[in-house]
C-alpha cells in the first residue's frame, strides 16, 4: 500500500478552489435489514476518489444518497464550503442515459431544457469537440457506438459545469479497449472537478482514481483508503498500479467470500 | 418496396381465388354467398348509396377517432401528473370496459339521437380505452435512470412530464392507437345496426333484410377497404413521429 498524499494530485494552484464532499455516520436500512451504517468518507475539493465494492453491497445506493435521489437512514451528506449540494451536482448513470428522441447536441444540452433556460450551443459543440464528436452534433443517439453515446454523456456532464460529479459504474457496459479509451477521456476532462466513481473494476478504480476506497461486508462497511502514485490516467501495466489491482481484488474476493 | 406492395395484392387475388372456387365448387345458393362478380356488379350499381354511406360511417370513425385519441391521452396524462386522480380515475375506466359497448348501444341512440352524434359517441368509447390504457402505462413506466438524471438536473415535475415522460411513452402510445384504428369501425358500425338512418352499418342491415347478400359483401368490402387505408395513415403518422425508434415497436417494414 502506498500513503501518497491525495494533496499532490490536486488542482494546479491558481484554479478556482473547489468545495470537497463529506459524508458522515452515513446508513441505510430497508425493513430490519441493513445495507450500510456509519459511513464517513471525505473527498478532497478536486479530488478523484473511486468506491470499490461488489454487486449487492449497496454502493449504487450510496451514490444516489449522495446525488439526492434517495433518503439516508442516518448521516449526513456535505459540502465542505457549507452551500447546499443539491443542483451543484452531475450525476452519470450506469448507461449512458442518452434519451433516443433527441439529437446528439441536444442530449449535451439537456440540462438546460429541463430546467428551462436557454440552451448554449456553441458550449455544447465546444464539449463535442473536446470528446471528438464535432461532427456528429446532429445524429440520433441509436447512430452511435457504445463508446461514442458514452462520450456523449461526458459532455452531457462537463455542459452542467457543476464542482461534483457522480459516476455509478458508467463504463460497465463497454468493452475492454473502449472502456480504457473512456477511461482516459474521463481522468483528463474531469480534473478541475470533484469526483466520487464506483465501480466494481480493480483496473479502472487504479486507472482512474486519486484515492480508492472500498465497500464490502453485511451490513457495509469502508475499508481503508487507499492512495494510487503518479498521475491519472496510469498506465494499465504501470508497476505499482498492478500490485495494487492485485491487492484490491484480494479484498473484494475476502470480502465477497465473508 | 415492391415486395411490400406485392404482399397485400397476392393475399387479397388469394382470399378472392378461394371465394370464388367456393363458390363455384360446392354450388353455394346466391344469398347464402354470392360470387365475386355478382358483388362486383353490386358495387357498380350501389355506388351512389355505398358512396354517400361510407361518407358517413368516415366521418363517424374519424371523429371518434379524434375524440377518442384526445380524451384518452388527457385523461392519461391526468393520471400521470397526479397519482391521486390515478386512483380516482383507474376504477372508472375499468368499469367502463366491464360495461360492453354493444350493450350500451341502444342507450346511446336513445340519448344522442339517430343520427351520427351517437355512432360517434360509440366509437369514441372504444376507442378511448386501448388509447388510454397503454399510454398511461407507457407514461407509468418510464427508464428510472432518465428519471434519475432529470431529478439530479433540477427538473420541476412538469418539466420531467414533458420532456421526459411524455416522449419516453410515445411506443406505447402508438400502439395503443393501432389497436384503437383497427377496431375504430366496431362503433361505428354497431351504432348503426341499432338505429339509423345512413352509413355502411344501415345499408348492410337493409340489405340483409331483403337478402340482398351481394349489397351486404359490396358493403363489408368498402368498410373493409377504409379501415386499412385509415390505419396505414395513422401507422404512416406514427413512424414519422416515431423517428427515433425505427424498428422497436409496430409492425415490420
Amino acid at each position: 500500500m502506498n500513503d501518497n498524499d491525495a494533496r499532490t494530485h490536486r488542482p494546479a494552484p491558481g484554479q478556482v478552489d473547489l468545495p470537497g464532499l463529506r459524508i458522515s455516520g452515513l446508513g441505510l436500512q430497508y425493513g430490519s435489514r441493513a445495507i450500510f451504517t456509519d459511513l464517513d468518507l471525505t473527498v478532497q475539493g478536486g479530488e478523484f476518489v473511486v468506491l470499490l465494492g461488489t454487486s449487492g453491497v449497496g454502493k449504487s445506493s450510496l451514490l444516489k444518497i449522495v446525488a439526492g435521489l434517495t433518503r439516508a437512514s442516518t448521516g449526513t451528506v456535505t459540502a465542505s464550503d457549507g452551500r447546499p449540494l443539491a443542483g451543484r451536482i452531475a450525476y452519470m448513470g450506469q448507461q449512458d442515459l442518452l434519451y433516443p428522441w433527441l439529437t446528439v447536441i441536444e442530449n449535451v444540452m439537456l440540462g438546460a431544457r429541463l430546467r428551462g433556460e436557454r440552451p448554449d450551443p456553441d458550449r455544447a459543440r465546444h464539449l463535442l469537440g473536446r470528446v471528438s464528436l464535432h461532427e456528429r452534433a446532429k445524429a440520433l443517439p441509436s447512430e452511435l457506438s457504445g463508446g461514442m453515446r458514452q462520450r456523449v454523456a461526458i459532455a452531457r456532464t462537463l455542459y452542467e459545469s457543476h464542482p461534483f460529479v457522480l459516476m455509478d459504474e458508467p463504463f460497465s457496459a463497454l468493452d475492454t479497449f473502449t472502456r480504457a479509451q473512456v477511461q482516459d477521456l474521463t481522468a483528463e476532462l474531469l480534473q478541475d472537478h470533484t469526483v466520487l466513481l464506483i465501480t466494481h473494476d480493480p483496473l479502472e478504480a487504479c486507472r482512474i482514481g486519486h484515492r480508492l476506497v472500498v465497500l464490502s461486508g453485511h451490513p457495509a462497511r469502508l475499508g481503508e483508503p487507499i492512495h494510487v502514485p503518479g498521475p491519472t490516467p496510469r498506465a494499465p501495466d504501470d508497476d505499482a498500479l498492478l500490485h495494487i489491482q492485485g491487492h484490491l481484488m484480494r479484498i473484494l474476493m475476502e470480502g465477497h467470500r465473508a | 418496396m415492391i415486395l411490400t406492395l406485392a404482399r397485400p395484392v397476392v393475399t387479397f387475388v388469394v382470399l378472392i381465388g378461394a371465394w370464388w372456387a367456393a363458390t363455384r365448387l360446392a354450388s353455394i345458393p346466391f344469398y347464402l354467398l354470392p360470387q365475386p362478380p355478382a358483388v362486383l356488379h353490386a358495387l357498380w350499381q350501389q355506388r351512389v348509396l355505398l358512396a354517400s354511406a361510407t361518407l358517413t360511417t368516415f366521418s363517424e370513425m374519424a371523429l371518434g377517432l379524434v375524440i377518442g385519441t384526445l380524451l384518452g391521452s388527457l385523461c392519461a396524462l391526468a393520471m400521470a401528473f397526479s397519482p391521486r386522480l390515478q386512483r380516482w380515475i383507474m376504477p372508472l375506466l375499468l368499469l367502463s370496459q366491464a360495461i360492453p359497448a354493444f350493450a350500451l348501444a341502444p342507450l346511446l341512440v336513445l340519448w344522442f339521437g339517430f343520427g351520427m352524434a351517437s355512432k360517434v359517441v360509440m366509437a369514441t368509447i372504444v376507442i378511448f380505452f386501448p388509447v388510454a390504457a397503454a399510454f398511461s402505462d407507457g407514461l407509468r413506466h418510464t427508464d428510472p435512470g432518465w428519471m434519475d438524471l432529470a431529478h439530479t438536473m433540477g427538473a420541476s415535475p412538469g418539466a420531467i412530464l414533458r420532456h421526459v415522460r411524455l416522449p419516453a411513452a410515445m411506443p406505447a402510445f402508438a400502439s395503443g392507437l393501432r389497436v384503437a384504428t383497427a377496431i375504430a369501425p366496431i362503433g361505428a358500425i354497431v351504432g348503426e345496426w341499432v338505429g339509423a338512418s345512413a352509413g355502411l352499418g344501415y345499408v348492410m342491415l337493409n340489405a340483409n333484410a331483403r337478402i340482398q347478400t351481394d349489397v351486404m359483401f359490396a358493403a363489408l368490402f368498402v368498410l373493409a377497404l377504409m379501415t386499412v387505408l385509415i390505419w396505414t395513415v395513422v401507422d404512416r403518422v406514427l413512424r414519422r413521429i416515431l423517428y427515433w425508434a425505427p424498428d422497436s415497436n409496430g409492425a415490420a417494414r
